[in-house]
Formats: C-alpha cells, structure tokens, sequence
C-alpha cells in the first residue's frame, strides 16, 4: 500500500508539487533542522532530508525526518546505497516508516572519494534500481527481498532520482524508464541550468510515455556567486552549467539577488514544460530563501493536508 | 593475470627488522609480466639490500631465487635448497605465492614485498588495468564484454549513475566510466535492449561476501587410495 503521504495527495490532484531539501548539519544539534523546518513550513509539500550528501558525514537521514515530523513538515527520506547493505536498508525503511515516514527516495549515493571519509570501504549491495526493487517487494508483497513476509509492510511512496546531464545522454531516459519500472512514484532531477539539454530529456520522456507512468519534480539549486556556478560545473559530479550562467552571475551587480532571480525565472519555466509535475528545491547551505522563492515564483500558498 | 606493485624498499627494509638471513623469491608468472616480482625485480631488489647492508654495516647474508609459479607447491619446493639456513623470506609473488610459500616454509618470516592489487591485464606497457571483480557468478554476456563489478566504481549493474560524463568516472577524471564502456560495447553489437533489461540485486554469495571461496573439482579430486598410489610411484 503506498503511503498516502501529502506529497503524493498534491501530485495525484494534478497540482503543481513543490518539495525542497534540508541538509542535516555536521553535528548532533537538531535545531538547525528545526530551524529550517520552522522557517520553510507551508512553503513545500515535502521536504527532503540528504543522506551523508557528497559523503560528509552529517547528522543521520532517518533522524533529521523525525525533526521533520515534530516540527508538523512532511519528510522526503534519502537513503544512498554507498553505506548500506539490503538488511541495513530494509531495517531502516521498517523503522522509518514505523515511526511516520512515508515518503523515501532510492539513490545511488556520491562516490566517497568526494567527502571526508576517503578511506571507507563503500557497499553498493545494491544499485538505485535495485534498492526501488527491494522497497516496492516490502509495501507491495510485504515481504522482505529474501522472501519472509514482514508482520506488517511499510508504507511507502517510493521516489527516485534522474540526472539529465549525465552521460551518455541517450541512456538518461532508458534509466529513468528502469527506475519506473522498478516502482518509482516520483523523480526528482539533478538541478537544471541547461534548459536546451532538460527540454530534450523531456522530449524522450514523453516519447515514452513516461510523464503518465511517474511525477517528475524538476531540479532547481540558487546560484549565490558566479564562483559557486563555477564550481557546481567544474567539481560537481554530472552537472551541466552552460557559460551564459556563469557570465550572468558575473556580469550581476548582486549577484545574490540574480540567483535567486535566476532560479525563480527557471521555475517559471519549468511550470510549462510538458509531462513537468513540479519542482525540487536545493537551496544548498541557502535555505532560508526557500520561502521567498516560493512566493516569487507563485507557488504560494501550498495546500497542506498533514495528518 | 594478477597484478602487483613493489613495495617501497624503505618498507620492506623495516619489516626485515631482527632477520639477517634472508632469501628474495621473485615468480616468473604474472608479477613478472607487470615488472614488480620477476627475475630482473627479484636481482634488483636483493642487490639494493646487499648495498644497504654494506652501508649500514647490517652483517646481512641477501640471496635470490626466482621460481616458475610461486602460486603451486610442487614449484615451490623447488627452492628447498636456496632456503639452507635462512630465517626470512621476502615474496616477491602476489600475496597467493606469498602464502603457498608460507604454506611450504610455516615456520619462516614471509615478508610480503609487493602489495597485490587486482585481476587485470596489461593496457600497454606499463600500464595496468583491473578487469575482473571475481564476483563468482560472471555477467559478460549482458554487459558487452565489460565487467561492471570491476570497472563501475560502484559495481552498480543497471547502467550509469549520474556521475558519469564525458566518458569518464566521477571519482576521477582519468578514470574510464565502465558502464560508458558497456553502453558504447552493446551499441556496437546492436544489443541497446540490453541496457533497458531491470537487473534484480545481485546474489553476491558467489563472491567475497560468501566467504572463503574453495572450489572443488570432484573428478579431479584424487582419492586416499590414488594418492597412495602416486606416492609410491614417485
């Protein structure tokens, strides 16, 4: 049985969803999630919380979406497959969903090589699709992979990530259509900046007919300076950051404001782009303009129906 | 083959702490091939610890032997006599011969002088490439002739992750994307549909995480009464 989570209300009543990421922080206070919760709430329909995103190590995924769930926000769960074997996995969803969780997302998870543990030995048991797999069997046949009936299934509404630009581009639809045939609900992308390349993506997407199998929440991230632009394209696995960005945001007298002038405007259209169900927010260490983004791109007020 | 790096002498030379007799055993087989164990490795190396011992006054007594496969006893105990009086070995062989050695010499110090680094084969020479995951349970027939074990980063088996650009990994940028390779692979055959098969998880039991791997070759396996037989013909 899927979750019914809010998330999953919003995109099944044709609505334009809006989810956006909090970074659990490097450390044990769960204030700074609090805090994020507090101030984003009623400006998306879930929120999504990383897992060791680029292999840092920060406060755990489960845990910063029970933050999540007192603060009265719905919690996206990311689980990557880099540090859990399929028991691990298994035992978390059970325990995630136990105590409220309803929405989790399947990822592959950054190499650790990015992060600062670069001597771990790293898992990959199983890969995204598979890990889509393994949690579909658990809501759908409660049973875990191994076969032994579950005493009571999780509920869960199973999401997945695309990263239009990677490589090779032909493969990025076929992978997408694996991950809904594996059982992704919803699609949250990599962040766009190189609209030409998405609407292609897109093109593929519908040509499949996938727009009408799996709700896609297109990816957007704020731009702060044109060095993080730079960044973001030069050491940011699968980016795309086309030049004219980069030159916006260095040609910009405020270079914050065009970011987030920048982003409100991809957001914009994003909302005509076909077979496009919503956005995902990742204003990466930049959550507090959440909101203001939100309202810019007039998709304030959310209707929020958590239990 | 395997392949090998040598350890740096400075290491090797602290692990022979307290040992003065010593034998360096090189193998004429895969060290060889990728220029860390062989003959020419196996001289070099000695010689070096001659010159060390002369300088720094250590009394040392070096000696070398290179052996046709360190990894089977029967060649092993080839060096029966190169071992008169030594209190140390220092393998030359991949981390298998070093141990066979150790089998045959169970009361030696066996000094591991190369670190083994993986199945592969040689790109050119030189150059090296890990090529085989030894997952047990072999998928080239679905991958293009490419094993994702080995050469994905993550051994993921559904296609790319979104790291992969340009024809590269995202761990590094020297490093070959395997499932790039396996893409370009099966597009060359004409088998694209293969990329769009939904691979389960994989039963890794075959592999490492089973545990020690012995594999038993039933009709090979000679019976008390054969082995007694051969042993009186010998």
């Amino acid at each position: 049985m899927k979750a019914s989570s809010n998330l999953q209300q919003v995109l099944d009543s044709g609505q334009f969803a809006v989810t956006a990421e909090i970074g659990p922080p490097k450390g044990a206070n769960p204030e700074v999630v609090r805090k994020h919760a507090r101030n984003m709430k009623g400006y998306a329909d879930a929120f999504n919380l990383t897992d060791n995103q680029t292999a840092v190590v920060r406060l755990s995924s489960w845990a910063a979406s029970l933050v999540c769930l007192q603060e009265g926000v719905e919690p996206v769960m990311q689980m990557a497959c880099r540090d859990r074997n399929r028991i691990a996995i298994q035992s978390d969803v059970l325990g995630a969903s136990a105590l409220g969780v309803k929405n989790m997302l399947c990822l592959t998870g950054d190499h650790q090589i990015f992060g600062n543990q670069k001597e771990a030995k790293n898992v990959y048991d199983l890969d995204s699709i598979q890990e889509l797999m393994v949690l579909r069997m658990m809501r759908d046949e409660g049973k875990t992979w191994g076969g032994d009936p579950l005493e009571t299934a999780p509920k869960i509404y199973l999401g997945a990530v695309e990263n239009p630009f990677g490589d090779p581009f032909e493969f990025r639809v076929p992978r997408l259509a694996k991950k809904v045939a594996a059982g992704a609900d919803f699609i949250q992308t990599q962040s766009i900046y190189d609209m030409d390349r998405f609407e292609r993506f897109m093109d593929g997407v519908r040509d499949r007919g996938l727009d009408r199998k799996v709700h896609i929440l297109a990816g957007v991230l704020p731009l702060k300076s044109a060095k993080v632009a730079q960044y973001m394209k030069n050491k940011v696995s699968g980016m795309s950051v086309p030049d004219a960005v980069i030159d916006r945001m260095k040609n910009a007298v405020d270079p914050k404001a065009e970011g987030i002038k920048l982003c409100v405007e991809t957001i914009e259209h994003l909302k005509t782009v076909k077979g496009v169900h919503g956005v995902h927010i990742m204003a990466v260490a930049w959550e507090e303009k959440v909101p203001e983004i939100v309202r810019e791109a007039g998709l304030f007020p959310r209707e929020i129906s958590i239990e | 083959m395997i392949i090998a790096e040598q350890k740096p002498l400075n290491d090797i030379i602290q692990m022979l702490e307290g040992h003065q007799r010593v034998l360096v055993v090189g193998c004429r087989s895969c060290v060889a091939v990728c220029l860390a164990g062989g003959e020419k490795e196996a001289g070099i190396l000695a010689e070096s610890l001659r010159l060390h011992s002369e300088l720094k006054g250590k009394g040392w007594d070096i000696e070398e032997i290179t052996l046709e496969r360190a990894c089977e006893k029967e060649w092993v105990r080839e060096m029966e006599g190169a071992m008169e009086g030594k209190n140390a070995i220092i393998s030359l062989a991949c981390g298998v011969g070093a141990q066979v050695i150790h089998d045959i010499y169970p009361g030696v110090f066996v000094i591991p002088g190369v670190n083994t680094i993986s199945m592969g084969a040689p790109e050119e020479q030189g150059i090296y490439m890990e090529k085989c995951g030894g997952c047990g349970d072999c998928v080239l027939h679905l991958t293009g002739g490419i094993c994702p074990v080995a050469r994905c980063s993550k051994s993921l088996l559904n296609g790319p992750c979104g790291g992969s650009q340009n024809g590269k990994c995202e761990i590094d940028p020297e490093t070959p994307c395997g499932w790039d390779l396996i893409y370009r692979s099966l597009k060359e055959q004409g088998r694209l549909d293969l990329m769009d098969v939904v691979i389960a998880p994989k039963n890794w039991r075959p592999s490492r995480s089973g545990g020690l791997r012995k594999t038993v070759r039933r009709e090979a396996v000679q019976t008390e009464e054969e082995k007694k037989i051969r042993e009186a013909g010998q």
